[in-house]
């Protein structure tokens, strides 16, 4: 039994493992989040406007629902960071200039505020400062309201508002391109010609207050003053990654688990029914001397938790490490200033609950034969076990079986429920595989979507407001730049019956080169000259279809209320927002040929003075280089998901070696004196092989492509789960997955085949004949 | 030393010598002597019987004669081969083409029916038996497409015999063969074994501990301790009919 519970523990561990890292992990950084929050004071309701005098804040504040209002002034600005080429953005946020915000409070992890007397010194962001070495004393310049300025480095923080820092319209955080950047009030609000006013403010809201009913009284109160709509923290950039983070976690820690709990639980059945078999004649002795069924079933009930018990350890000592480790990935992502690694002592119990129950479920029909039979009857030994001629035999093609092909035929065949429990045991370990692989796919696809096949430029400028088409004229008299499109993007509230939602509109020169618009088989699709598309998750979100009308609330410009025709869905796998033709956007806005920014495609060898000469342009407050966004959107997605399918990959190993190597083992031990007969009989040790490892690979090869499909449909099902506003995850699985997966198992058999192929080499001859079965 | 009296006529030439043969197991620490420098031939054609109690090392020495076991002193040939220097590839040989066995639990192979039960052995021989003929010889033409679980106890053993004897060996070796059976089911199994004995000529050699069974044989080996306490010749040999225990 020795290798048996050692196969055991391998899948025990490997559930309960896995079990624990993702709930340990979602607990402790929800734990974590949740404690910032509390102790640094996130807002709940984010607002941002043009230009609103101080005196409005006692208004906001009346609005009943409303607990603490802050007020700030924020801006995008551009950096040049000394020895950093590349074009680096920063938002910058006010400080009260009594040192001490009231909401969203920063954690402070080196140095000091900046001085509210002082307009050279600023507080930044830790990924920041770590992302360009920057430390305390050191400085770099910025571009504050076209003015050039060098700002030092007073302090180094964390704030819950930007745990996840990300640029607005970036695929994933960028800590190279984008910080940011704390300042006085004072000095911020005289860069920016709000001194007595703001442009910013937040709220946190009483307990019991609604949230729409404050949303839309703030929206009222600062609508005059160019509200662009107020929203809740569930809308807030980086809460909303977070959730979508922490949405994903989940829903692996309830996938995985399961599964490898199942694999276990079927394991222990298998192996318990086979071994209380084996040991009818015991059990028979034992009630013969007075045990009752009930001892004898505690018996095995205590014989079971004692195989699961080393791998539960195991398990529980290596979910715990694995937990750490796991937090440890993400905190270099987010930034909590601590991470407060927690597991909860229900985990445990419920793990080893689950587990047991599993087990014990598992085991107990068999619990319950062994413990129900007469002694004398279960003293005797079983009667040679039914057989009967196998249909592929009965098909005709048993003519040309040999005796060895035949047996392994029936075998098969005689337990039809066994050999399909074991092909399906490999095949969850194939599709466990397989879905930690499936992410890479995905990721991979949902990149070559939007960076290959939908966007083709190589660098896109931001203007900090609305400017006239002519700019494109400009763009393109600048020495490296090929080729310029621009395009338009509006902040909207799109309404459909009772359903809304927030995102912006996207306006985009007919016939772009460079923004394609797909439809579901990826094909482009040309964008008609009137009316919106949405993204299709857009559309579902809003039960909108090709046909219907669509209510436009604009958050910016004449903030006024239209109704557009949906002309079509498209496919896009990142993001939700609408798409038009540029020039009918304008007309909906009741503007000119006002532009937002550009698309570009330049010349590599001209880049480095492009994005200086981007610097120096007022008018551009930021650019984004999509060979940086796609490296990057790469290394950052990497790392959590090495480790992560690393995990999965090793897990599924362990599943997939211990499934194998159990029912070789099994096999093995039913099948020992049959062998052993044929031995004497005088076949060959690789003729023997052939009957017992022919049948298992016969089962292993079998079991793959079951595999296949169970793996296709548990990455559909992730895929599904998975689906936010944010992304949806495409279900694509490279043929490679299938062959890396399939290669898992094979070598998993390949491996329990040569132990058992070592065991069948060392069979006991003379023992056998002395026995009966 | 045991010679060649009481042998019938048919019988020519040793197929077996065993010289000295001794086997010690070890069993934990303790060594167990199975055999202690035993002496014997068997000879062609003929029926023997090794009657011993149990632990009295007939079974040892069944294993060994049959390539099953191997010596730890002395020698034993088959047909001038030495089987105590043979490898395991060789004994594998031996087994398959030279060596038919018996066994006292069937040993059976519970998938395949009576006839391929047969057709196992007859697949990998050099010169073989038709299944059914096998089956025939044992009497048991109308069970051919039967399961192992569908035969008696002594309808299992007698397709055990037609596989053994399926190869055509020279030499079958029987160990209790009716061990497992009630006595009038043990006849019919002797009686199989008498007449394979009697028109194949193949020698043959029964180990039992049942006294009655040795009035069958040619020869009688009595073993006690692990040595040939005697050796007897039957000069009237009973048929297996008229056997009774």
């Amino acid at each position: 039994m020795k290798g048996q519970v050692f196969a055991i523990t391998l899948v025990v561990m490997s559930g309960v493992a896995t079990f624990i890292m993702f709930i340990s992990t979602m607990d402790s950084l929800d734990l974590t989040r949740n404690r910032f929050y509390r102790d640094y004071s996130f807002a709940d309701v984010f607002v941002h406007l043009k230009r609103a005098p101080e005196s409005l804040k006692e208004k906001i504040k009346n609005v009943p629902g409303v607990h603490q209002v802050e007020t700030r002034v924020s801006a995008y600005v551009k950096l040049d960071i000394g020895g950093f080429p590349e074009p680096v953005n920063a938002r910058i946020i006010s400080i009260p200039d009594d040192g001490k915000p009231l909401l969203n409070r920063f954690y402070i992890r080196k140095g000091r505020l900046a001085d509210p007397a002082k307009d050279d010194e600023v507080v930044i962001n830790e990924n920041f400062a770590q992302a360009h070495s920057l430390g305390l004393g050191d400085s770099f310049a910025a571009i504050i309201n076209g003015k050039w300025k060098r700002l030092t480095i007073t302090g180094i923080a964390l704030s819950p508002e930007f745990v996840l820092l990300m640029k607005p319209e970036a695929m994933s955080p960028d800590f190279k391109h984008y910080g940011v950047l704390w300042m006085s009030r004072k000095a911020l609000g005289k860069a920016y010609d709000m001194e007595g006013a703001f442009n910013s403010v937040v709220l946190t809201l009483h307990r019991d207050a609604g949230l729409s009913d404050v949303l839309r009284e703030v929206d009222q109160i600062v609508e005059r003053y160019g509200g662009y709509g107020a929203y809740g923290r569930k809308d807030q950039i980086s809460h909303r990654l977070l959730n979508e983070e922490f949405k994903q976690l989940q829903t692996s820690s309830k996938i995985f688990p399961t599964i490898f709990i199942c694999v276990a639980a079927f394991l222990l059945n298998v192996v318990m029914s086979r071994t209380i078999n084996t040991q009818r004649e015991q059990i028979a002795a034992l009630k013969a001397f007075g045990y009752n069924n009930l001892d004898i079933g505690l018996h095995y009930a205590k014989l079971v938790v004692l195989m699961i018990l080393p791998g539960m350890l195991l398990g529980i000592a290596g979910g715990i490490w694995f937990g750490q480790l796991l937090g440890d990935i993400y905190m270099a992502v987010y930034r909590f200033p601590f991470l407060i690694y927690t597991l909860h002592s229900g985990v445990i119990i419920a793990v080893v609950l689950i587990t047991i129950v599993s087990a014990l479920v598992g085991t107990l029909h068999t619990l319950w034969r062994a413990s129900g039979q007469p002694p004398a009857e279960a003293m005797r030994p079983e009667a040679p076990a039914q057989y009967r001629v196998s249909l592929i035999e009965r098909l005709g093609i048993g003519r040309w079986l040999s005796q060895p092909s035949r047996i392994i035929a029936r075998n098969i065949e005689r337990k039809p429920i066994r050999t399909f429990l074991s092909m399906i045991g490999i095949a969850a370990a194939c599709a466990t595989m397989i879905s930690s692989g499936f992410f890479k796919d995905s990721v991979n696809h949902m990149v070559n979507v939007q960076f290959v096949l939908s966007q083709k430029e190589d660098m896109t400028v931001a203007f900090i407001e609305p400017t006239s088409r002519r700019v494109l004229y400009e763009l393109q008299e600048i020495e490296g730049i090929r080729y310029a499109e621009t395009y338009r993007n509006v902040p909207v509230k799109m309404i459909h019956g009772h359903r809304s939602y927030k995102t912006a509109i996207n306006g985009i020169e007919p016939e772009s080169r460079l923004h394609l618009l797909l439809d579901t088989r990826l094909k482009p699709v040309a964008l008609p000259p009137a009316g919106i598309m949405l993204t299709d998750h857009l559309g579902k979100i809003l039960d909108v279809r090709a046909g219907d009308m669509l209510t436009v609330e604009l958050l910016e410009g004449t903030r006024s209320t239209r109704q557009v025709p949906v002309v079509a869905l498209t496919k896009q796998y990142l993001g939700v927002m609408g798409y038009m033709d540029v020039r009918a956007l304008n007309r909906l806005l009741g503007e000119g040929d006002a532009v937002s920014g550009a698309h570009l495609v330049t010349d590599a060898l001209h880049r480095k003075r492009l994005f200086q000469r981007f610097v120096e342009m007022p008018r551009v407050s930021g650019t984004v280089v999509r060979t940086d966004e796609v490296r990057n959107f790469h290394e950052i997605q990497a790392k959590g998901m090495l480790f992560f399918t690393f995990i999965a990959t090793l897990m599924a190993c362990f599943i997939s070696f211990g499934v194998v190597y159990n029912n070789a083992r099994i096999t093995f031990s039913e099948r020992s004196r049959e062998l052993s007969s044929l031995r004497v009989l005088g076949y060959t040790r690789g003729e023997i092989s052939y009957i017992l490892l022919g049948e298992l690979g016969l089962i292993t090869l079998a079991a793959i492509p079951l595999g296949f499909l169970l793996g296709y449909w548990l990455c559909g099902y992730i895929a599904q789960a998975l689906a936010s506003d944010l992304f949806r995850v495409p279900l694509i699985i490279e043929p490679k997955t299938f062959s890396l997966a399939a290669a898992v198992v094979l070598a998993s058999a390949s491996v329990s085949g040569l132990i058992v192929r070592h065991k069948l080499d060392h069979l006991d001859l003379v023992e056998v004949l002395k026995t009966r079965e | 030393m045991i010679g060649k009296k009481g042998r019938t006529d048919n019988v020519e030439e040793a197929v077996f010598q065993v010289r000295d043969l001794t086997k010690i197991y070890k069993m934990g620490e303790v060594e167990v002597h199975a055999l202690r420098g035993v002496h014997m031939e068997l000879y062609a054609g003929e029926m023997v019987v090794l009657l011993g109690p149990s632990g009295s090392g007939k079974s040892t020495l069944l294993n060994i004669l049959g390539g099953l076991d191997t010596a730890t002193h002395g020698f034993v040939s088959y047909r001038g081969r030495d089987l105590t220097k043979a490898n395991e590839q060789e004994l594998t040989e031996y087994r398959r083409f030279h060596v038919g066995f018996v066994f006292q639990f069937y040993n059976l192979i519970s998938s395949l029916t009576a006839r391929e039960n047969v057709a196992v052995v007859t697949e990998i021989a050099g010169n073989p038996m038709v299944p059914e003929d096998a089956l025939a010889l044992v009497g048991l033409t109308d069970r051919l497409d039967h399961f192992p679980a569908q035969l008696s106890g002594g309808e299992q053993q007698r397709v055990a015999i037609a596989r053994a004897i399926s190869k055509n060996p020279e030499v079958l070796l029987c160990d209790e063969p009716t061990g497992a059976l009630d006595s009038k089911t043990g006849i019919v199994v002797l009686e199989a074994l008498e007449q394979i004995n009697r028109e194949l000529g193949t020698a043959t050699a029964i180990i039992t501990h049942n006294v009655d069974i040795a009035g069958m044989a040619d020869r009688v080996v009595h073993l006690s301790n692990g040595r040939i306490t005697e050796v007897t010749a039957n000069k009237v040999k009973k048929s297996a009919s008229e056997l009774q225990w």
